[in-house]
């Protein structure tokens, strides 16, 4: 559900730019947000709002990897699995996080709290090897650090998407 | 002890906020800008700095802020390219997150210089709290007078908008990224026309990278003779080198143009970890080409990685040591290129699928002998035949990995797996 702030939000978006489709890029954000993933409903949204037909935001959807084609667990881990993360064990660690969670990369957990996914470079390699959680860093990562990371999120009460 | 110029301070606690940065310098080279200088002349003193671009091209920056046309119908825009998504490159995260308040001072400043009054600031969107510390530190300027209409009583308006991508390496290209600003699929334009000429909305726009801009106000605040001091004869001042791989201390380090590679990676980095021996470096992020052991002295500067048969880039230098088997990792930043294509052109899209194809065949052992003069084959349909630069850096590791570590391609193709790394096994027979 596109909520009425949701779509201010987007109004005060396109404000910011000299022309309204400028903001396609945060609008679509404002759904992610909103509904977790990129529904028909977003898409018409923001296709209201901008200015611009439904097939235009949905090419735009389609071309930018962090927009969801399809709902996502409540936490999103995205492990780098590029050079830098490579030449420091990401793999061992990602196999790790298979284990952990009871699923192989790409896949959501059934109980839907966690979706594990592989990223490129996030500018983290000093760090290396790092995840990112809902976009934000975990970095300098052993096997320690990551069981300590599911462990305190598990611990967490479980919302929906529409919630957070 | 290097001197710290677009790095100074980071360290101060609570630098990120504004009345801390304002009593470490902060906005002095901005008042000192708008009240001494017209436009032209912060143009003139970037130019004397000898400043280059520090995103990966090295461009000299004051002469790209003179190509912007004297008269045109458009308005003027400039954009900060905050969307670092070099792998091996983590210098402008740390900036954004660390120094919010340089960067858009430099961002002013730089607008100022030429006539914009509306400037962009890209963060790749996986940014999420560098993005954030940029909108605060916008509004925390527009609060103290910084930004918005007559800044500091000098009669110019400056707005800025801080934009946030969505994932895609490609629009850390400015054409692209233009195209992504404007709401469309970051697909890279054809230039010519440049930005300088026809960019955001069809008008005149300055595209520069963040580091390239949080330099402009050290540069106004001691001079462009002071800056040029630093470096060599023509890559002046300082840069920061992202120290990646198989070190002992990976980080970022702002030294000299010219400083040995030796010296960042002993010195600074500590060495090669686990007492192991160097085997490869990539100086300048994936999109530059391996260098051998034996460059191990080559001074950081453009000229001179040029000539050792690579590109200062982005300062992204990744280490590799002998346990790497070098197939496998050029397989991974390989499939980095693969993913990271737009998909426009198809020398581009159809090469880095099939390369991947090529290398994950190679490393599982089914490669064929003739699979290295193919891969170089592909490489050769890209470099300067794609549409845009991220085709040519496909081919860089792929073709520098072949010419310098060909016997361990062969090797794969010989035995059918690694000759070192933790797949490499004694091979049963001897014969091929």
């Amino acid at each position: 559900m596109i909520s009425q702030e949701a779509k201010q939000r987007m109004h005060a978006a396109v404000a910011r730019y000299p022309v309204a489709r400028s903001a396609m890029l945060p609008a679509l954000h404002i759904v992610q947000e909103e509904e977790g993933f990129i529904t028909e409903e977003g898409i018409n949204a923001v296709a209201e709002v901008i200015g611009a037909k439904p097939d235009e935001v949905q090419s735009i959807a389609t071309f930018y990897s962090m927009y969801f084609k399809k709902p996502a667990g409540q936490y999103v881990i995205k492990v780098c699995t590029s050079i830098s993360c490579y030449l420091r064990g990401c793999d061992q660690l990602l196999e790790h996080l298979e284990k952990r969670l009871g699923i192989p990369r790409g896949q959501t957990t059934p109980d839907g709290q966690f979706t594990l996914l592989t990223t490129e470079c996030l500018a983290s390699c000093g760090t290396a090897p790092v995840l990112q959680v809902n976009n934000e860093f975990v970095e300098d990562l052993t096997t320690d650090k990551v069981d300590a990371l599911i462990a305190e999120l598990r611990r967490q009460p479980a919302t929906t998407a529409q919630e957070c | 002890m290097a001197e710290l110029i677009v790095t100074k301070y980071i360290d101060v606690p609570g630098i990120d906020t504004l009345d801390v940065y304002r009593a470490h310098d902060g906005y002095k080279a901005l008042e000192k800008a708008l009240r001494e200088y017209q436009p032209e002349q912060i143009v003139e003193m970037v130019k004397k700095s000898g400043l280059r671009g520090r995103g990966g091209a090295g461009f000299p920056t004051g002469m790209k802020w003179s190509f912007l046309p004297k008269d045109s119908s458009r308005p003027r825009y400039l954009c900060c390219n905050a969307d670092e998504s070099e792998p091996g490159t983590f210098k402008d995260r740390m900036l954004m997150e660390k120094l919010p308040h340089r960067v858009l001072e430099g961002v002013i400043i730089s607008s100022f210089a030429t006539h914009v009054h509306h400037a962009f600031i890209y963060v790749r969107g996986e940014l999420a709290f560098a993005g954030r510390q940029m909108e605060r530190a916008v509004s925390e300027a527009y609060n103290a007078g910084y930004l918005g209409k007559n800044i500091l009583g000098s009669g110019y308006d400056l707005e800025v908008t801080v934009h946030r991508g969505a994932g895609a390496y490609i629009c850390g290209e400015e054409s692209a990224l233009l195209e992504s600003l404007e709401g469309k699929r970051g697909y890279p334009r054809l230039k010519p026309p440049f930005p300088a000429t026809i960019g955001l909305y069809g008008g005149p726009t300055v595209i520069n990278n963040v580091e390239t801009l949080a330099t402009v106000p050290p540069i106004v605040l001691s001079g462009a003779e002071w800056y040029a001091s630093f470096g060599t004869e023509k890559s002046k001042g300082t840069r920061i080198f992202c120290l990646s791989g198989h070190v002992n201390r990976p980080g970022n380090y702002e030294l000299p143009l010219g400083t040995p590679l030796r010296v960042l990676i002993e010195d600074y980095g500590g060495g090669v970890w686990k007492g192991r021996q160097l085997k490869a470096i990539i100086p300048g992020g994936s999109s530059t080409f391996f260098l051998g052991p034996d460059k191990i002295d080559v001074p950081l500067d453009f000229e001179s990685v040029a000539a050792a048969g690579s590109m200062l880039g982005s300062g992204g230098v990744i280490v590799f040591d002998d346990q790497t088997c070098i197939v496998d990792a050029v397989l991974r930043i390989s499939e980095f290129y693969r993913d990271e294509s737009c998909g426009k052109c198809t020398p581009c899209r159809e090469g880095t699928f099939w390369m991947v194809q090529l290398l994950e065949r190679l490393e599982a052992g089914h490669g064929k002998s003739s699979d290295m003069d193919l891969l170089v084959d592909i490489c050769d349909n890209i470099s300067g035949k794609a549409f845009c630069p991220l085709g040519d850096a496909a081919t860089s590791t792929v073709v520098s990995s072949i010419k310098l570590f060909r016997e361990e391609y062969e090797f794969h193709v010989r035995t059918g797996h690694c000759m070192v790394g933790p797949r490499a096994r004694q091979p049963a027979t001897t014969t091929a």
